[in-house]
Formats: structure tokens, sequence, C-alpha cells
């Protein structure tokens, strides 16, 4: 029985504390749209996305007035472009990401992902193609996103492609600078990619996928921050108890989101992300959370392990909320889309070196940083080696999404809008080079999985 | 579907006269009202039924129902009761 104060509760959560329904994402497999001509590829995708994705931004509003709960994005994830157009004759993937552009236009999602590659072991030519257009297709297109997997657990490293997405990345900047390099915000460098996340810019179908399929990513920092401050002086225990139930509330609401979506577009149900994703909105920030718990600002010495115990706490109450479990799964720390996290880099409690160590105990890695427009490629692609290997050593997933801003120095700020945020210049301390680290290129090979110290 | 709506305002006469009278017009049955005044603020819980011969969609109801609220000085909302369900039912 549901008493007054629980459904008091339920909408004190979504209208005070920002709890939403962060996305509802459509993976769509193109592995049967392969053709040789690229302008037949780009036909067959642009009709299966539009056909397959028709109603999915009614359905998810219609969810959203029918409960009452925000769901802030509606996006599409798509079979990495790298496989679905490898037999395409051509040394330019561009206007398949325009195709892609134009079909998530046409259905009105905030974002397509799936402009991507996997190619941790090697290179197919579809791969190479796919790499050599991220620069132009990120700077011609509006929603599409772009990652590249270049690392795992089972496969090492591919230090070539190390070397190369530093390049990309700086190239990348430099073809979107009008927009302060909001090219790079859309492109994400993985190490053990998940095939089934929901979130940007990382999403895409991974190649085990079924045809379509539905997965939604939870949110809600404010909720778990308004809990704790009922717990002035509470040991750990009770802490991490208390972020458990909370975060089995919100899961719940997004099982019931991906249910419902499921059912009304006919699409199978894959997975939901356990995450708390903040937004720039004060109130819905995980640094916040972090402070909540003692922490005079975020980054000071103890982050690291209050982050541990939220991320561990998330995951334990959100597995019994839902039937199956995927995706990124545990707290994000983007800093430009978090609004603690960027009061903390702006006085100067928060390093790059900091949210590194963070990135070991957390979802994801080095996000939405934004960096001096003269960091050169060798050391971008020196942060991707020692992001990828912590995510290699420590079978989790980690990723970079840095942004060399191009004439903006430290004491800079930019202004992305929406929940990309703002986010001030974060200085990169250490000024000696990776150049001849980098320059060697090869693979490292995989770790041992045993003599884990 | 069975709906929650919440009422949350300033206490004054007529509030749940005026919320009956939006439901009774749509053919929207009221099963039980639950509501407590804390400070001279009115908190009301309303269980109802929308079946199939509700007379608008549950999307309307929600704007009829926010803009006499609003009139009023109430924060009116109509949810399906699924979202309560889940949440705080294992």
């Amino acid at each position: 029985m549901i008493t007054i104060d629980d459904i008091l509760e339920t909408n004190r959560m979504i209208t005070e504390n920002k709890l939403d329904v962060r996305t509802i994402t459509m993976g769509i497999s193109l592995r049967d749209c392969a053709h040789p001509s690229l302008e037949k590829f780009c036909q067959n995708i642009y009709d299966k996305i539009t056909k397959s994705a028709e109603f999915l931004v009614k359905t998810g509003e219609d969810i959203e007035a029918e409960y009452g709960i925000p769901i802030i994005h509606k996006r599409i994830s798509v079979t990495p472009i790298a496989i679905a157009a490898d037999a395409c004759q051509t040394d330019s993937f561009v206007p398949v990401a325009e195709a892609m552009d134009k079909a998530g236009k046409a259905v009105g999602v905030n974002f397509i992902g799936g402009f991507s590659a996997l190619v941790e072991k090697g290179y197919t030519h579809g791969d190479r193609v796919l790499i050599e257009s991220i620069p132009q297709a990120l700077a011609t297109t509006d929603i599409v996103c772009s990652s590249v997997n270049l690392g795992s657990t089972k496969a090492g490293i591919n230090m070539d492609c190390v070397r190369e997405m530093g390049e990309v990345v700086k190239r990348t900047a430099e073809l979107t600078r009008d927009t302060q390099a909001l090219g790079c915000a859309k492109l994400v460098i993985f190490c053990n990619a998940p095939g089934d996340n929901p979130f940007m810019a990382g999403a895409f179908h991974g190649v085990s996928e079924g045809d379509r399929v539905i997965n939604v990513g939870v949110s809600g920092p404010g909720v778990v921050k308004h809990a704790l401050e009922d717990l002035k002086g509470a040991d750990c225990t009770e802490i991490a108890e208390t972020i458990k139930k909370t975060a089995f509330k919100i899961t719940r609401v997004g099982q019931l989101v991906a249910r419902e979506a499921s059912r009304r577009l006919g699409v199978p149900f894959g997975i939901i992300d356990l995450s708390l994703a903040p937004t720039p909105a004060v109130g819905d920030s995980v640094a916040r959370i972090l402070e909540e718990m003692g922490l005079e600002a975020c980054g000071a010495p103890g982050t690291t392990a209050a982050l541990a115990m939220l991320n561990d706490a998330v995951k334990k109450g959100g597995l019994m909320a839902s039937s199956h479990v995927g995706g990124l799964s545990g707290a994000f720390i983007p800093v430009s889309e978090d609004e603690g996290m960027i009061d903390a880099v702006q006085k100067g409690s928060l390093s790059i070196e900091k949210l590194e160590a963070m990135t070991c105990v957390c979802s994801v890695g080095l996000d939405m940083i934004a960096v001096e427009g003269d960091t050169s490629a060798a050391t971008i692609s020196g942060i991707i080696a020692d992001e990828a290997a912590i995510g290699m050593i420590n079978n989790k997933t980690t990723a970079v999404r840095v942004i060399p801003v191009p004439g903006k120095k430290v004491g800079d700020v930019v202004e992305y809008g929406g929940l990309l945020g703002y986010c001030p210049i974060v200085p990169v301390r250490n000024q000696y080079s990776s150049s001849a680290f980098v320059a060697r290129g090869g693979r490292i090979p995989a770790p041992v999985r045993s003599l884990t110290n | 579907m069975k709906l929650v709506v919440t009422i949350v305002g300033k206490d004054r006469v007529g509030i749940i006269a005026m919320v009956s009278q939006v439901l009774a017009e749509n053919n929207v049955n009221i099963l039980n009202i639950n509501q407590n005044i804390m400070d001279g603020y009115f908190n009301m819980v309303m269980r109802a039924e929308m079946g199939e011969d509700a007379r608008m969609s549950l999307v309307d109801l929600q704007k009829v129902l926010k803009e006499k609220g609003e009139e009023m000085g109430l924060d009116i909302k109509a949810q399906h009761q699924d979202i309560f369900n889940v949440m705080h039912n294992v």
C-alpha cells in the first residue's frame, strides 16, 4: 500500500531534486544495410533508421506525460559505421554521417551515435576510412556522435590508434573552432566499450545485439544528495545503505519507463544503465554528493574513496531494481556537465590528475574536460593511453572526451549550453613531452589476469 | 488505468469540490481521498479510475487540472499510479 508520504516523496524527487530519466535510446542494427555503393548504403540506413524510430520521440513524450517523469533525451544508436559500411567502395564516410544526421533529425531525436570503429586489435579498410572521416563528419553534422574503441582487457591497447586519435581530436577541434571545438564533445575514445550503452557521445549498437533494442539511462544525483542531507554525522555504513535505497527507487522508475517504451514500440527491452548522470543545473551534481559526504571541495584527499563508495552503492541498489542491467552503469564525472565539478576546477581543488585517479573507481573516464588549445596531439594521445591502461588493467570501461579549445588558455571559460554545460579550461600541469612514447605505436599486449597487485 | 491526483497549496474553501467536479465531468471515478493540512498548507492525494469511457485523455485532463489549480493557487498533478507503485514496492 502506498502512503501519502510515498507519493509526495516521489513528486518531491521529480520537482525539487530533478529526478529524471536521462534517455531512452533505441539501438538499431545496420548490418542488413551493407552495399558496395555508398549512395545506396546511405539510402538504406536512412530508410531503416527513420522506419525503426518513427514513433520513438512520440512514445517518449507520452510516457513522460502519463507518469509525470521528465525524459530528457530520446536517442538512437546504430551498428558501428566502420562495420556496417565496410563494404562501401569509398575513401570517406562523411556522407554516411550526413545521412545519419538527416535521419536523426527526421525522427526528432536529440543525438544519434554509432559513427564508430572498434579497433583494439587492428584496422580493416572501413575502420581506417571511418577514423579519417571523423573530424569532417563532426564538423558537418549536428547530432551525430562518434566513438572509437582502441583497447580492451582481452586484447590490449592499439597504440597506433592512440597516436592517431590524438591527431583526430586536434583536427576535430580545428575544424569546429567556430563553436569552441564542439566537435570534440561528440567524440569519445574508449577502452572496453560496451555495446549497449544508451549514453552519448559513446553509444553504439553492439555487434552482438538484436535487430532493435530499447536501452534506458537513469539519472538522479540531486535525489541522492537530498537523501544524504538528513545524515549529518552518520557513519559510512549508513551512508552506503541510504545511497543503495535511493538508487533502488531511481532505477525502478527507469525500469518502468523502459518496460513501457518497449511494449508500446514493440521493440525488445535491452538494459537499464545504472548511472548517476549530472547536468549543469544547480542541485543535479555528483560533485555535490561527495561534498555532502564531508569533503570541503570535490578533489580534496578522500574524494576517490567517497566516489568509490557512491559508485558501488548505486550499483548495489540499482541491480535489484532492474531485470537487466548493462551499459556504463556507474557515477559519471563529466566536468562541464556538473555544476559542482566546474566549481571545484574554478577554485583549484580539482585537477586532471585527480580526475584520472577518480576514473579508476567510477564510470567512464576523463569526460568533457576543456584544455588549452595548444595542447599537443602527443599529449592528448598520452592522456588517452593512460586512461585506456586504467580500463584495460582494471577490467572496466574507461574513456576520454577532452576538448582542446583553439585560442583558449587557463583562466578562460567555454560555454556549450544545454546538457553539455560550460567549462573552465583545465590545466594540464605536466608540460613534459610524451611524443617519443606515443610515436612508437604497436600494441600493448593484453594483461595477465592473475597476480593482481 | 488508475490515477493518482496530488494537490498541494494553501488551504481554502472548495478545493475538493473543484477537483471532484472536473473528474466527474470527465467520467473519472474517485476511489479514495487522503488529505492533511500542515501549517495552513493543503496536501491531498486522490486515487481515481480512468476507464475507456473517460471523456478526455490523461494529457488533456492534466492540462485542465493544472489550469484550474493555478486559478486557485494550487499545484495539481495527475499521474499514472504505477510510478508510485514501482518506486515504493519491491
